[in-house]
């Protein structure tokens, strides 16, 4: 059991904002906060990890973390923590860097194997492409047993097939460790597919918290799906106009009426829904 | 010619040798003071630690030769407490120099700390690891360009002093005169021969620890220097 309720004024590019966020986690449950670039969800982190002072209380089982003047190191919180640029140590190889934390050789191959990086356990991290970086920097999070395991972004600089590797190795030790694992991430097919409760933050204040489907999946009316977009361009192509969007990832061409094309310019944010008619689903071939 | 003597040479490297080991126990803890500090007063300390770089060696020696006699109260507690002249002595030599140089020891140190990656600072508390054990295993080896290029820059700057060696050592054989003032006195008895043979000395001896440092730089750039 983990009980967060914490208080602490950010000086941001606009402004200062008041995080205050209270929140309770159960035992071996994956939390995923998501928000505006802005809203303190790293600072929530790094609160938690020990990393920044804060006011109010954190509590994990019965040790208090934070409360008044009482204040717990990072080194002595039970927390393995993941950071979006890696950090792993330069100066040491693959097994140096997890063999740092804790001398523990049998629990270091056993994190290695899981991942699939054994055979790199000699290389320095400058010979290493950014999906085995960050499956290492897992590993070393892992390495001091913790119970709480904290991850900033942590597949945002990787490219959508190393994402999914690296989310089942995740969901993996997530589930063989019995952590109770707290990641910050934009994805929401990440958040579905990873999380069991979600947290919505938005100037420093919980918006929603909730089941990922309840926060994710709620659509307007009678919508049954809507996907944001932006237009990037319209083209007239006979009678017809046709915008090109980007949606996510992906660039998609749909076509507007003619009323539509009036009221729509490049550049415009736009969501794109759909309920009279089943949408087509086929199963994607594999590689 | 009379038969070469190396002691000048000898007290040059050991002034050097001596001196580089103060400041590196020193300078570490300060230049990591310096790196971190956010306090107002630290364009003062910046500015004190970086005068003997622009000072006159006369005008340093000069104080130092006032500050460090017997008569004044920093000399004279040494003398009384220590039973150490501080100035025409080894001891005063080392001193001084400490301060001559201290400002080359400083300035890598202080840019090495400075361009350290923050986070792996804090992933090596993450690791459950204390400040000590983190400059000792995480910091410092990952600043060694820094830190080789103050050892070397502070113990070159230390043999090749002269200004303030002279006034505060004086030339005593044996005891204060290094290579570079034994040579300034070759050169005022006018015994050319020995001042070449002594300047080509270090000019040499000079030259192959740079070279050294460059060398060994290179190599480490090559190792540590990303793939990807």
């Amino acid at each position: 059991m983990m009980y967060i309720n914490v208080r602490k004024t950010l000086h941001g590019s606009e402004g200062g904002i008041n995080l205050e966020c209270e929140f309770e986690l159960k035992h071996k449950e994956f939390l995923a906060i998501s928000g505006p670039s802005g809203s303190g969800k790293t600072t929530l982190l790094r609160i938690i990890a020990g990393l920044e002072k804060a006011e109010g209380i954190i509590k994990v089982d019965n040790e208090i973390w934070l409360e008044n003047k009482k204040f717990l190191s990072p080194q002595k919180r039970s927390i393995g923590f993941v950071f979006q640029d890696y950090a792993l140590f330069p100066n040491m190889n693959v097994l140096e860097n997890l063999l740092f934390v804790n001398k523990d050789q049998k629990l270091a191959k056993r994190l290695l194997e899981m991942t699939d990086i054994f055979q790199l356990k000699n290389r320095y991290p400058n010979m290493l492409s950014g999906g085995q970086k960050q499956r290492v920097a897992i590993c070393r999070a892992l390495m001091r047993k913790p119970k709480i395991l904290l991850l900033d972004e942590p597949f945002s600089a990787l490219d959508p097939d190393m994402r999914e590797k690296l989310q089942d190795d995740i969901a993996l030790l997530h589930k063989e460790f019995g952590l109770t694992t707290i990641m910050i991430s934009h994805s929401p097919s990440e958040i579905y597919k990873l999380s069991d409760k979600m947290i919505q933050l938005n100037k420093g204040k919980i918006e929603k918290i909730d089941t990922p489907s309840q926060v994710l999946l709620k659509t307007d009316t009678s919508e049954k799906f809507s996907l944001e977009g932006m237009i990037i361009d319209i083209i007239r192509a006979d009678i017809l106009n046709v915008a090109i969007v980007s949606i996510g990832n992906r660039i998609v061409e749909i076509v507007i009426s003619r009323n539509e094309n009036k009221n729509l310019k490049i550049g415009d944010k736009i969501i794109i829904s759909t309920k009279a008619f089943h949408p087509n689903i086929r199963k994607k071939e594999q590689k | 010619m009379d038969e070469l003597n190396f002691t000048p040479f000898l007290l040059s490297f050991k002034l050097a040798f001596t001196v580089t080991i103060i400041l590196l126990v020193i300078g570490i803890p300060f230049a990591w003071y310096l790196s971190r500090t956010k306090s107002k007063i630290k364009p003062v300390i910046e500015a004190l630690t970086a005068l003997p770089i622009v000072l006159p060696p006369s005008v340093l020696g000069f104080y130092l030769l006032v500050i460090l006699s017997t008569s004044s109260p920093i000399g004279k507690f040494f003398w009384e407490y220590f039973n150490m002249k501080l100035v025409f002595s080894f001891e005063g030599l080392v001193v001084a120099s400490c301060i001559y140089s201290f400002p080359f020891m400083i300035q890598p140190l202080q840019n090495g700390f400075e361009n350290i990656d923050k986070n792996i600072i804090e992933a090596s508390y993450l690791s459950g690891k204390g400040p000590i054990m983190t400059l000792f295993k995480v910091i410092l080896p990952n600043m060694k360009d820094s830190l080789l290029t103050a050892i070397i820059i502070t113990f070159a700057h230390t043999v090749g002093e002269f200004g303030v060696v002279l006034m505060v050592g004086g030339s005593i054989p044996g005891k204060t005169e290094v290579a570079s003032v034994a040579i300034y006195d070759f050169v005022e008895m006018m015994d050319y021969e020995k001042a070449h043979i002594y300047s080509a000395i270090m000019l040499v001896i000079s030259f192959l620890v740079l070279f050294a440092v460059y060398f060994i730089n290179h190599k480490n750039k090559r190792k540590f220097n990303d793939v990807y």
